[in-house]
């Protein structure tokens, strides 16, 4: 049983990786075989050698969108928690708030970016806030569902003990909803991550900023296509990189009862 | 000992004779219950239940057994009318620490717990101090025969296990009362009579005061000492059938003719009571 387990993981690891040696074998050859020139197509080996000479500058624009990912991605957890309990406190709280968690999620980022960037000073904090505004609604409405999806039969059980609301709260409400709250912060991680590099395109035209959206820009500007190729697989890296923390975390804390993760690792 | 074909059949209402010395543990008071959509679930039900009795609720869907197995546990309110447990209402009962546990139809555990913590849920809200409530906890889970599976996880358990952990954790806080809503009817009949043979050993043991609400007429002739039979829409008392068998019931008394006699008048009832 076991051993079937770790075979059938070194299938889902060694499957794709091969697809993806494949795909790049394939790109490599078809340039040199045609050969596309570096300015509109530079081969996975021209990338590689970009990384390696640039990797100074190039990680430094990575630390600084990580940085404001992270950041938007914390603050969104925080207030997108604070704002879901708050709505399920009353349901006239929610009814008369909810709309306005709509509104700002089905507004484009790029449009309102620039006036973020006007409005705040600070590029960081702009930048920030940009990242946090795309990344809160997953967790606001992932977490207000998951607090009101608690079995009805529990709460029942709950009440038949004379239990509290705070203890409703810690023991049932916060439990019931870990799944649906891990679920928010999947999405949320990678947009917190978009919402970082969107912002830092808008504030890169704007002559600010130095994250890998402002690399990408700048290699742009200068046609050196190879460079941006490297940029955008770094924030690819970055983004899978959150989204395995994320999965990683919802392992370690529902390993053990929700079917979501007693199924990932059989 | 009467025979079965004797068995007091009685039609509504029923009055009961106030013989009992003790204090009745429920007593329905021209109870009725009326849904805010307007379904009409029980006519004015009068009931009383005494200490130390097994009265099981039967009858066809819809007939209101659930609903007034609710207003026992205070779930749910009378509409009109009214119910005393030992003569006091809920709220004075239940603080001068009377215990009123209810095993629902669903195991309702909590999947992110272990069997240990599940059952000692109850003690937990309550306050009992962390050691004297692991105590009663081993010994409740030692009781219904999970005593090694203590820190497994629902999952990991069959929906027989699952149930005796349900049972295990209504009977953690030492009910004076206790309500049971179709427990074994989602299990396979050799799974529900097992588990039938030892709720009569613990509720003999105990004494224990038991409302019962199932579909399985076996179920409720091995089980009860009361049958009350409901017909539907609105609930209502149908008939009521006496078992008087020794208790606690042996095995054998599934096999005994004096059972099949039960079944056959139960059955008869119930005929009666659904096409009434």
């Amino acid at each position: 049983m076991r051993l079937r387990a770790r075979s059938e993981t070194a299938v889902s690891i060694i499957a794709p990786a091969l697809v993806g040696i494949a795909l790049l074998l394939f790109w490599e050859l078809a340039c040199r075989a045609w050969s596309v020139p570096v300015f509109l197509l530079p081969k996975p080996t021209d990338i590689a050698a970009k990384l390696l000479t640039d990797w100074p500058t190039l990680l430094l624009a990575l630390g600084m969108t990580l940085r404001v990912a992270v950041q938007a991605f914390v603050a969104a957890v925080v207030l997108g928690t604070l704002i879901a309990f708050l709505f399920v406190q009353s349901r006239l709280i929610e009814k008369s708030l909810f709309p306005y968690a709509v509104l700002l999620q089905v507004t484009p980022i790029v449009a309102i970016a620039p006036l973020i960037i006007i409005f705040v000073k600070n590029t960081q904090a702009a930048l920030t806030l940009c990242a946090t505004v795309v990344a809160i609604f997953p967790i606001i409405s992932n977490t207000t569902l998951g607090l009101r999806s608690v079995d009805p039969g529990l709460i029942n059980l709950f009440r038949m003990n004379r239990a509290g609301r705070l203890q409703t709260l810690v023991r049932l409400r916060i439990p019931s909803a870990l799944p649906y709250f891990f679920g928010g912060l999947r999405i949320s991680s990678g947009l917190a991550l978009i919402g970082a590099v969107v912002g830092e395109f808008v504030a890169g035209t704007g002559g600010r900023g130095s994250g890998l959206a402002y690399e990408i820009l700048q290699s742009g500007f200068q046609l050196d296509i190879p460079r941006m190729f490297a940029a955008l697989f770094l924030i690819t890296v970055a983004g899978v990189g959150l989204f395995v923390v994320m999965v990683g975390l919802s392992r370690l804390t529902l390993g053990q009862w929700h079917e979501s993760e007693i199924g990932a690792d059989m | 000992m009467t025979s079965p074909s004797e068995a007091t059949v009685l039609a509504l209402p029923e009055p009961r004779p106030p013989v009992a010395v003790a204090a009745p543990a429920v007593e329905v008071l021209s109870a009725e219950k009326i849904f805010p959509d307007g379904t009409r679930a029980l006519a004015p039900i009068s009931l009383a239940i005494d200490q130390g009795e097994f009265v099981t609720l039967i009858g066809p869907s819809g007939c209101g057994k659930s609903t007034l197995l609710n207003l026992m546990s205070n779930l749910l309110e009378p509409s009109d009318g009214r119910l005393l447990w030992w003569r006091a209402g809920y709220g004075d009962v239940v603080s001068r620490g009377r215990q009123v546990a209810f095993v629902f139809q669903d195991p309702t555990l909590m999947p992110w717990a272990r069997l240990a913590a599940n059952v000692r849920l109850p003690l937990d809200l309550a306050g009992v101090p962390r050691a004297a409530a692991n105590a009663r906890v081993t010994a409740a889970l030692a009781r219904v025969g999970l005593g090694d599976f203590a820190h497994h996880y629902p999952r990991q358990l069959s929906g027989g296990m699952k149930m005796r952990a349900s049972i295990a954790r209504s009977l953690v806080i030492d009910p004076d009362l206790l309500l049971m809503d179709e427990p074994f009817g989602a299990l396979d009949e050799f799974t529900r009579n097992r588990l039938d043979d030892e709720l009569v050993k613990l509720c003999f043991e105990r004494k224990l005061t038991t409302v019962f609400v199932t579909h399985s007429i076996y179920e409720a002739v091995f089980l009860s000492s009361r049958i009350i039979v409901m017909a539907g829409a609105p609930g209502r008392i149908f008939a009521t059938l006496a078992i008087d068998e020794v208790q606690p019931r042996p095995e054998s008394f599934r096999n005994s003719a004096r059972f099949a006699e039960y079944c056959r008048t139960l059955s008869s009832l119930l005929a009666r009571a659904s096409g009434a």
